[in-house]
């Protein structure tokens, strides 16, 4: 077993042993080639013995147990052993294979010779004279108009290829520019869908708020599209602290009392922007950290953002209600090429 | 608990929260029930202790918020700021503030609860405000779980993290870990809006509503972290760590061990 | 072997001539470093994406079709969500072992993105991109994008809060495109986003299209490595034109092999005490929420970073906008890397004298190629600001820094430190080529001094191994191309005079200041010279040696004693049996 009697086979392909003076003490001593052995199919053993606690433990743990492993948390009891049973197993398998190869089998390094990978020059000749043969005879070069054609046959043939995507969407029309945003509609709580009035909120306050009617929209439409873009955030400033607002000039201001309208849509690349910091009025986006200035026109004051929140301007209605006096003026969500 | 107070920004302070809440579930339990009783008590709106608040006012806080805490250049005014607020800043030892930063830090309170009481009385009855909630108001057990996760992901999830880790504000500022906050204390941070905190009123935010909240919170705190730890709930980046520090890491060593010379 | 095996054996040799190619493969032989893994670890983390990936494909539904939620997570029963997250949360919940499917699954995927990417470096560093391997890099580059598609394609297929923030992400990205933006994202999402189709379409792609592209790639990847023979490090007797290592039959097999189980091995364990994306704490989609410290897989995470610290340019002309702020960092950029990456090859070799011809399969020691080596560090100097940038929320919240400071140090540093880094980088490989050519000249410093008779002292040199000796003489000293004259001797004006010049220039950057090997007399004078000093040396070492056996500490007193009488002399040594003397003397005394 320790010693492995090498009848040394050579040819041309195979590779020559590189004398060496080094020898592992398992070549040498008998007793460390049986602790090698032994040691090795241990670990063969173990991987079994895993393969065994993997099976047991799929069938026996419920997989809603948890174990409580101490300073690491509470964790599933079934996915722990589970994970580390194969994992182990596995492991071991890889371990005492590896062992097996620098322990017990012969390792001599070798040495091999590289062939250059260019073709000898006269197989390159021949390669192209025979290339030129078959070109010769295809008639390729003698013939234009049929080349000609061919090379015209070829460059229409795709575009079914790509007409064929052509139903994957429908084109963009005015959809980017539009929410549904209209003149009297209801401004509600997000979740609840409960109408406001402007005494509800405190200065410092935020709600977000969603146009009136959202969850039947997108009842009806059978996706979110809606909610990706109208909805809003309202929040109350005291009404000195307000330096401006997007009103055109000559138009009433688009606040309520101190209460403010902004889209929750980040015109960066669209991530929900919520992080109100009420005392310097600053919106913070979690994603890209734009940061607008709401007391200030929704002014861009840092982060990659290029444009301003848009504002919706508000009202009450009859009932004391927030409702938007119009429309958003923009489109809201990041920018695109159309948008002028 | 002052130690972990003042260490509670530093980078293996995740680990370290998460590994003491998570190890004290059972612990909290019980705390969170009894402190919400002991904490929420209505005492009676008696003038000595105003009188008391007054004098501990005058003392610790007027040299900022003014006498009669009208508010000075330093300090916004207290007048209206109401109970809760006073109680909150107080009773998570925001106030009294030690430095100038970028926001209070949460500390050891400094007062006695009946000093907190009373300084919170003696604010409260300087303009109307946000009063404490009732017991019967913090009671969140039958709370709907799924609307508070609801709730809580629409409101709460983009400052303080899907797991209540907290995260960075702008300039420094952060909004708190808020895992082993009381649901006193949760429920005072929505009413009163401490530091740059938005206001969650009652009128936007009902009793019930603010319950699934804090039954959600609570939740957060004794969920098991199914999968294995859970690298301070951080995301992603915690997970790029792990495969380029552990997984790489173990590998190379493989990799090392194939390659070594045996003798 | 046994006679069924022959049979077996024989009669496919009969039918497809395997006995012609396995003679000449049986025994291939294989270098072997450790630094030579990464790819392996690269290919048993993709297998082991697969087997994950066809477990999970029998449990999970790809549809965007609303369900309410009523499996076994108590937080979310009863919550309105796509069928795509439920069923991700059946697979954790409900599934005896999905919860390990899945965070197998996506371990596997960020370590099989993770080591390409350092299997990248060390090629490149190593110089093993060089001719005839140019096309294995660039197959190379098309495996590493491709996994970035793969994770992220994966990422967002669960349509929890991450996954989607990460696509609202993207479509933003594909709407800042000029033109065809807008008309992209409509097709893609079949209208405005998030639209009802995409987690199906997606699925499609993550699951079929580019599995099929790395598979195939995979295999190119690997013939070509087996056919062109892997490169290796210079040593004793290792040339440009042999292979030393180990047969693949038996020992390159029972290590790879054995390899794979412990990188397989080592996945699953982690899965099963680590968790990975926690989908049930996100919650569904919802395109109006969102968590603090949203981020997208470390892959993307420079891409990440550079939307981050973009700043705000907008062009808006004629009706149309143009998003710089978007497009530059998450569509320019990426193109601009990967074009660099794979133009890096043929631009060396066109800066490279008498390049053209010559195959590489001798590695370069990366402080002999100075300025590749500086390229590299520079250009992951870039890649880790980014990464910090793309993390910059993370870092502020853990260690109390302000978010706006890290992005501003980031937008100058990106400008400034990887400069500085490739500068230093290479002054450190030319101070390392400099020690390399002194141990050359003067042998190893053997840290032990010797009095001469005369009174000098002089430290003891020993010649360099042979292996040692071996790899520093691999290295070739490449003089820069000469830049050309703008007219021959004639006043005939040089053809493309400027491209040469170019040429020269990119040249001379390259390999100016290396530093040159001795030469053959030199070397010749030096051997003879560190022999001299070994020599001289020889008692004194032969001194050490056995005081190192003996514990280091002088004790034998007539061991001393025997070398001044043989004319040698410790100094240290010396003093201290001196010492030693006078105590007893003094005990005498006493």
């Amino acid at each position: 077993m320790s010693q492995i009697e090498n009848q040394e086979h050579s040819s041309e392909y195979a590779p020559v042993p590189i004398p060496h003076s080094e020898v592992r003490r398992s070549d040498v001593s008998p007793k460390q080639a049986k602790y090698q052995q032994r040691l090795i199919s241990l670990l063969f053993g173990l991987s079994m013995l895993c393969a065994v606690i993997f099976v047991v433990a799929y069938v026996q743990i419920p997989i809603d147990e948890t174990v409580s492993i101490p300073f690491l948390g509470t964790w599933s009891k079934m996915n722990t052993i589970l994970g580390l049973s194969f994992g182990l197993g596995s492991f071991f398998i890889g371990a005492g294979v590896i062992q097996w190869a620098k322990q017990l089998m012969s390792h001599r390094e070798m040495v091999q010779d590289r062939h250059p990978l260019r073709s000898p020059d006269d197989a390159r000749e021949d390669a192209i004279a025979q290339f030129q043969q078959g070109a010769q005879e295809s008639t390729f070069a003698t013939q234009p108009i049929l080349r000609r054609s061919l090379i015209g046959a070829m460059a229409l043939f795709p575009i079914p290829l790509v007409m064929l995507l052509r139903d994957l969407g429908p084109l963009p029309g005015d959809k980017l520019f539009n929410t549904m945003w209209r003149p009297g509609m209801r401004v509600v709580m997000d979740v609840t869908s409960a109408p406001i009035r402007p005494s509800d909120i405190p200065i410092g306050g935020i709600v977000s708020a969603m146009p009136d009617g959202l969850p039947e929209v997108q009842e009806h439409d059978g996706n979110l599209n809606e909610r990706a873009k109208s909805v809003v955030l309202l929040v109350r400033l005291n009404p000195d602290d307000i330096v401006s607002q997007q009103n055109p000039e000559g138009e009433a201001s688009w606040d309520y009392e101190g209460v403010l309208c902004f889209s929750k849509i980040c015109p960066h690349v669209g991530c929900p922007i919520a992080l109100y910091e009420q005392r310097t009025h600053h919106l913070l986006c979690p994603c890209h950290q734009s940061t607008f200035d709401l007391a200030d026109s929704g002014r861009v004051v840092f982060g990659p953002a290029a444009r301003d929140l848009p504002q919706l301007p508000i009202t009450v209605d009859k009932d004391g209600y927030i409702i938007a006096r119009n429309g958003f003026a923009e489109p809201v969500g990041p920018s695109f090429w159309e948008r002028a | 608990m002052k130690s972990l107070a003042t260490q509670r920004r530093k980078p293996v302070a995740a680990l370290v929260l998460v590994v003491l809440v998570l190890s004290l579930i059972g612990a909290l339990y019980a705390a969170v029930g009894s402190a919400t009783k002991v904490q929420a008590v209505d005492a009676p709106n008696s003038a000595e202790q105003i009188a008391l608040g007054e004098k501990l006012f005058v003392q610790s806080c007027s040299s900022c918020h003014g006498i009669g805490g009208v508010g000075t250049d330093e300090a916004p005014s207290l007048v209206g700021a109401g109970e809760a607020s006073a109680d909150f800043q107080l009773s998570t030892g925001r106030m009294p503030l030690t430095a100038e930063q970028a926001q209070a830090q949460e500390r050891t309170p400094v007062f006695s609860d009946e000093e907190i009481m009373a300084i919170s009385k003696y604010v409260g009855s300087l303009g109307a405000g946000p009063s404490n909630p009732t017991a019967s108001q913090l009671e969140y057990e039958n709370a709907d779980l799924a609307l508070g996760g609801e709730l809580f992901r629409t409101n709460c999830s983009q400052c303080h993290n899907f797991a209540g880790e907290g995260g960075a504000l702008s300039n420094g500022k952060y909004a708190p870990n808020i895992r082993n906050a009381s649901p006193l204390q949760i429920w005072q941070a929505m009413i009163t809006g401490p530091e740059n905190m938005p206001v969650f009123s009652d009128q936007t935010m009902s009793d019930s509503d603010k319950q699934a909240i804090i039954k959600f919170v609570n939740h957060l705190d004794n969920e098991p972290s199914f999968g294995g730890w859970d690298g301070g709930s951080l995301g992603p980046v915690s997970e790029g760590l792990t495969v380029f520090l552990l997984v790489i890491g173990l590998l190379i060593g493989a990799a090392v061990w194939i390659g070594a010379k045996v003798r | 072997m046994s006679n069924a095996i022959g049979n077996f054996a024989s009669g496919l040799d009969d039918r497809l001539t395997i006995a012609s190619w396995s003679r000449r493969n049986i025994r291939k032989v294989f270098p072997e470093h450790w630094s030579f893994m990464f790819g392996e670890m690269a290919l048993y983390a993709f297998i082991t994406v697969l087997l994950s990936g066809i477990y999970l494909t029998l449990f999970f539904k790809p549809s965007m079709t609303e369900v309410l939620y009523d499996g076994s997570y108590v937080p979310l029963k009863g919550v309105h969500m796509s069928e795509a997250y439920a069923s991700t949360l059946d697979i954790s919940f409900d599934v005896r072992g999905g919860l390990l499917l899945r965070q197998i699954h996506h371990w596997a995927a960020l370590l099989f993105v993770a080591a390409m990417s350092v299997h990248l470096v060390r090629v490149f560093v190593t110089g093993a991109f060089r001719k005839p391997r140019e096309i294995n890099w660039m197959i190379g580059l098309g495996l590493l994008m491709m996994g970035f598609l793969a994770g992220f394609s994966g990422y967002s297929l669960p349509d929890d809060l991450l996954s989607g923030t990460g696509l609202r992400i993207a479509e933003g990205i594909m709407l800042s495109i000029p033109v065809i933006g807008t008309y992209l994202s409509f097709f893609l999402f079949d209208g405005e986003f998030p639209g009802d189709e995409f987690i199906s379409r997606l699925y499609g792609i993550h699951i079929l299209l580019i599995p099929g592209v790395i598979l195939a790639l995979i295999t190119a990847h690997l013939l070509i490595v087996w056919y062109q023979k892997h490169t290796q490090y210079p040593g004793k007797g290792k040339t440009n034109d042999n292979v030393v290592g180990y047969p693949v039959m038996p020992i390159y097999a029972a290590k790879a092999g054995g390899f794979f189980f412990v990188v397989f091995g080592v996945i699953v364990a982690i899965a099963g005490v680590i968790t990975i994306n926690p989908i049930w704490g996100y919650g569904p989609y919802m395109p109006d929420q969102i968590t603090a410290g949203s981020q997208p897989d470390w892959y993307m995470g420079w891409l990440e970073g550079a939307l981050r610290i973009m700043p705000n340019w907008e062009t808006v002309a004629w009706g149309h906008t143009i998003s710089w702020n978007v497009f530059i960092p998450a569509a320019v950029l990426m193109g601009i890397v990967f074009t660099l990456l794979g133009a890096y090859p043929w631009l060396e070799r066109w800066a490279t004298p008498g390049d053209q011809t010559k195959d590489h399969n001798l590695l370069d020691r990366p402080r002999n190629a100075p300025t590749r080596t500086a390229l590299a560090t520079g250009s992951l100097t870039f890649y880790f600001l980014m990464l910090i940038a793309g993390g910059n929320d993370i870092i502020a919240s853990q260690l109390d820094m302000s978010i706006n400071a890290i992005t501003w140090v980031v937008r100058i540093g990106i400008f400034v430190i990887p400069p500085f880094v490739f500068w230093i980088t290479r002054r450190i490989c030319l101070s390392l080529q400099r020690k390399d050519r002194d141990l050359l000249l003067h042998g190893v410093e053997t840290g032990t001094m010797m009095r001469l008779p005369h009174g000098e002292f002089e430290e003891v040199h020993a010649p360099l191994s042979e292996e040692a000796k071996a790899v520093i003489l691999s290295k070739e000293t490449i003089e820069p191309i000469p830049y050309p004259e703008k007219t021959d001797a004639n006043g005939v004006k040089t053809p493309h005079y400027h491209l040469k010049k170019m040429q020269a220039a990119v040249s001379h950057w390259l390999y100016r200041d290396a530093v040159p090997l001795p030469s053959a007399a030199e070397l010749e004078a030096a051997e003879h010279h560190i022999l001299e000093s070994a020599e001289k040396g020889a008692p004194v070492m032969h001194q050490m040696r056995q005081l190192e056996a003996e514990g280091g500490v002088m004790h034998d007193p007539s061991a001393a004693e025997a070398d001044r009488a043989a004319g040698v002399t410790v100094p240290h040594l010396d003093a201290e049996f001196d010492q030693k003397a006078e105590d007893e003397k003094g005990q005498q005394a006493d």
